[in-house]
C-alpha cells in the first residue's frame, strides 16, 4: 500500500485525466463538467446510483461514445476515441458486466479469443494451443486463481472466477487502464470479496484500475480514491485517508434522503 | 475439443489445497467431455445392430459391405463437415442440399449446351458456390435475420431455378451426356473413380475423409476455428474482444455452399448427368449428421469428427436396412429415431461434462 502511494506522488502526470468533460444526448445532460484522474497502480472508484452517469463515463472511456465538451487526456495527451478499438489500442480495457466471454468455450480458448497466438506461416499458420494453455494457466495463477483445468468451460466457473479470468486477460493483453463495470454487483458476499482481491492484485501489477460500483462497502476497502457521481456531476472526490466509510455511504445516498427513506421503510415494516 | 496433442505434463505435485479439486476429473469424465463421444458410441451400436439383423450378408467382415456403406456415408459426410462448422458458428444453411443440384445443372448446361471443356465449367460451378454462400452469409449478417429463414428462401429460389432452367433448356427434368465433354475422363478419375476395385470403394470416401480432416483441423487448430466457436457461442461477446464475427460467418456460409457445389460436380460427373431435383431434402441429412455428431443447434459447440460418425450412421442405416431385407422406406423412420436419441444422448453428455463443480 505504501509503495503504491509513493508511486502516485512520484508521477509527473496522470495516466488518464478528465477535465470538465460533458456529454449530452439531445437535450439530456448525461455528464456535466466531470473532472477526475487515474494513476497507474491505483484503484479509482467511481460511485453513483442508477442514472448517475457511470455508464456514460465508461462509454466515453472505452470509445463507444465521444465527449461533447471538456478534455480527456491519456499520458498528458489529449485524445478522443472514435471506436472501442482505438481505446483498446491506447491500452484502455473494459471488462463489461457480460464479461465478453463465451460460456461453452474452454478457459484457454476464451483467454485468447480474438488475440490467438499463432505458429507456422501462410495457410499452415495455426493457433498455438500449447502456448495458449500454458500462458492462460500462468496468468491466472498470477492473479491468484489456481484453475483446476484450463480445458474447463467458462460456463462451469463461478461468477467470481469468471471475473478473474476476464481481468487476467485484460492485464495480460497490455491494459494500462482497466475499467471494471460493476464487477461485484451480481455476486454473493464471498465471491465479491474474491473479486475485490483481484482488483487490488491488478493495481499492484501497475495497472490503473477504474472500479465502477454503486456499493460503497465494496469500494471502500480497495479504493485509493473515490469519485462520487450524481445526476451527471461530480459531487465528491476524496483520497482514501480523507474519508470514512460512513461518510461515503452517506454522501452517495444523498444523506438526508437516505435517512428519510430509512424511516419510511421502518414504517412499512412496523405496520 | 478434438485435441490430441500431448497436453503439457500435469503440474507435478500441486499444492495440497488443489488436490481434491483436480482429482475429480478422471479419465472417464475427460472422455465424456468430448462432444463426439455420443456419435462414436451410436455408430458402434448401429454397426452391432446391423451385424445381427443383416443376416443376408457378412455385415461385420465383408469389406464389400463396408465399402458400400462408406460410399453412401460419403454422400452425406462431405457436405456435413462444413455444415457442422457452420452450425458451430451459430448458423444453418438449408440451401446446402439444393445447391448440389444447382451446381450439377450448371455443369451440365455449360458442358452440354455450350460445349465447354469440363474443367473451366467446374471452376465456374465452384465460383457459383462461393457466390451463393457469400450472398447467404452477407444477407444473414446484414439483416440479422435467422439464417434458417434466409437460407430457406435461397433453397426455394434455387429449387425453382433448377427445375425451371432444366425444363426450359432440355424440355425434360434432367441434363444428360455430361461425359461427352472434353476433359471428362480426368474429371471422372478425380471425382468418381473406384479406388479399390476389389470392394468397389469410391474415391468419394477419400474426399469425405479429406474434407473432414481439413474441417477438423481448421476447427481445433486455427484462429478461424476459435472464432467459429466464439461466433456461435456468443456473437456479442466475441465481437467485444475483437473477433471478426461477420467475416467468420460469411466465410462459413461460403465454405458450406462451395463444398455443396463441389459435391454437385462430383455427382454430375459420376452419374454423367443430373436430375433437376437432385439434392433436395439432403440438407436435413447434413443437419442430422452434424447434430448426431454433437453439434449444438444454438451454436458454439460441436465436433467435425463426430459429424463424420454421424454420416457413417446414416450410411450404415441406408445400406443396413436393405441388407436386412426391410423395406427401404424404413430408412427415414430409422434416421428420425437416430436423430432424437442422439440429441438426447448428447444433451445428457454435455450436462454431465458441464456439471464439473
Amino acid at each position: 500500500m505504501i509503495e503504491r502511494l509513493d508511486a502516485r506522488v512520484g508521477a509527473a502526470q496522470h495516466l488518464l485525466e478528465f477535465e470538465r468533460v460533458s456529454k449530452y444526448f439531445g437535450n439530456v445532460i448525461a455528464l456535466k463538467d466531470v473532472s477526475l484522474s487515474v494513476n497507474a497502480g491505483e484503484v479509482t472508484c467511481i460511485l453513483g446510483d442508477n442514472g448517475a452517469g457511470k455508464s456514460t463515463l465508461i462509454k466515453i472511456l472505452s470509445g463507444v461514445h465521444q465527449h461533447d465538451g471538456g478534455v480527456v487526456r491519456v499520458d498528458g495527451r489529449e485524445v478522443s476515441f472514435a471506436s472501442p478499438r482505438e481505446a483498446r489500442h491506447a491500452g484502455i480495457a473494459t471488462v463489461y458486466q457480460d464479461l465478453a466471454m463465451v460460456p461453452l468455450m474452454s478457459i484457454w480458448r476464451n483467454f485468447f479469443l480474438g488475440e490467438e497466438p499463432t505458429r507456422g506461416w501462410g495457410p499452415f499458420s495455426r493457433f498455438d494451443s500449447r502456448r495458449a494453455r500454458r500462458i492462460s494457466r500462468e496468468q491466472l495463477k498470477l492473479m491468484g486463481i489456481d484453475v483446476r483445468d484450463t480445458e474447463q468451460t467458462v460456463g462451469t466457473l463461478s461468477g467470481g472466477e469468471r471475473q478473474a479470468v476476464a481481468i487476467a486477460r485484460a492485464v495480460y493483453f497490455g491494459a494500462r487502464v482497466l475499467i471494471l463495470d460493476e464487477p461485484t454487483s451480481a455476486l454473493g458476499v464471498k465471491q465479491a470479496g474474491v473479486v475485490l482481491r483481484y482488483v487490488v492484485r491488478a493495481a499492484e501489477r501497475g495497472v490503473g484500475v477504474i472500479f465502477i460500483t454503486h456499493n460503497p462497502h465494496h469500494a471502500y476497502p480497495v479504493g485509493d480514491h473515490f469519485v462520487l457521481l450524481n445526476r451527471g456531476r461530480v459531487i465528491g472526490d476524496h483520497a482514501k485517508g480523507e474519508v470514512t466509510r460512513e461518510q461515503l455511504v452517506r454522501e452517495m445516498a444523498g444523506g438526508a434522503e437516505l435517512e428519510a427513506l430509512t424511516h419510511e421503510l421502518e414504517g412499512v415494516v412496523q405496520t | 475439443m478434438t485435441a490430441t496433442a500431448p497436453a503439457p505434463a500435469p503440474a507435478p505435485a500441486p499444492a495440497p489445497a488443489a488436490d481434491e479439486r483436480v482429482a475429480r476429473v478422471g479419465v472417464g469424465a475427460r472422455l465424456l467431455k468430448r462432444p463426439d463421444i455420443g456419435a462414436f458410441v451410436g455408430a458402434v451400436a448401429v454397426f452391432i445392430l446391423f451385424s445381427i439383423t443383416a443376416s443376408a450378408v457378412n455385415w461385420a467382415t465383408d469389406l464389400g459391405v463396408w465399402a458400400s456403406w462408406l460410399n453412401t456415408a460419403a454422400y452425406d459426410g462431405i457436405v456435413a463437415a462444413p455444415v457442422a462448422l457452420l452450425m458451430i458458428g451459430g448458423e444453418f444453411d438449408l440451401s446446402a442440399g439444393v445447391m448440389i443440384g444447382s451446381s450439377g445443372i450448371l455443369l451440365g448446361i455449360l458442358t452440354t449446351e455450350h460445349g465447354w471443356n469440363i474443367w473451366p465449367a467446374i471452376a465456374v460451378c465452384i465460383a457459383f458456390g462461393l457466390a451463393v454462400g457469400f450472398v447467404n452469409g452477407l444477407t444473414v449478417v446484414k439483416t440479422k435475420l435467422p439464417s434458417f429463414i434466409i437460407t430457406l428462401g435461397t433453397f426455394f429460389m434455387l429449387r425453382g431455378l433448377n427445375a425451371g432452367l432444366t425444363i426450359k433448356l432440355t424440355g425434360g427434368v434432367s441434363i444428360n451426356n455430361i461425359d461427352a465433354a472434353p476433359g471428362y475422363s480426368t474429371a471422372h478419375t478425380l471425382f468418381a473413380s473406384i479406388v479399390w476395385p476389389a470392394y468397389g470403394l469410391s474415391v468419394s470416401v477419400l474426399w469425405w475423409l479429406g474434407v473432414t480432416a481439413v474441417a477438423a483441423w481448421v476447427l481445433s487448430r486455427t484462429r478461424f476455428g476459435n472464432w467459429t466457436f466464439g461466433s456461435g457461442g456468443d456473437a456479442v461477446a466475441s465481437r467485444n474482444v475483437g473477433v471478426p464475427v461477420a467475416r467468420t460467418k460469411i466465410l462459413l456460409f461460403m465454405a458450406t455452399s462451395t463444398v455443396a457445389a463441389l459435391w454437385g460436380v462430383m455427382t454430375a460427373v459420376q452419374l454423367r448427368g443430373i436430375q433437376s431435383n437432385e439434392g433436395v431434402g439432403r440438407e436435413f441429412e447434413f443437419i442430422i449428421a452434424a447434430v448426431v455428431g454433437g453439434c449444438l443447434l444454438t451454436g458454439g459447440y460441436g465436433s467435425v469428427i463426430g459429424t463424420a460418425f454421424g454420416a457413417a450412421i446414416l450410411g450404415m442405416a441406408q445400406i443396413g436396412i436393405i441388407d436386412s431385407n426391410w423395406d427401404s422406406n424404413w430408412v427415414y423412420f430409422f434416421e428420425g429415431v437416430v436423430l432424437v436419441s442422439a440429441v438426447m444422448l448428447n444433451t445428457a453428455i454435455r450436462r454431465r461434462a458441464e456439471r464439473a463443480r
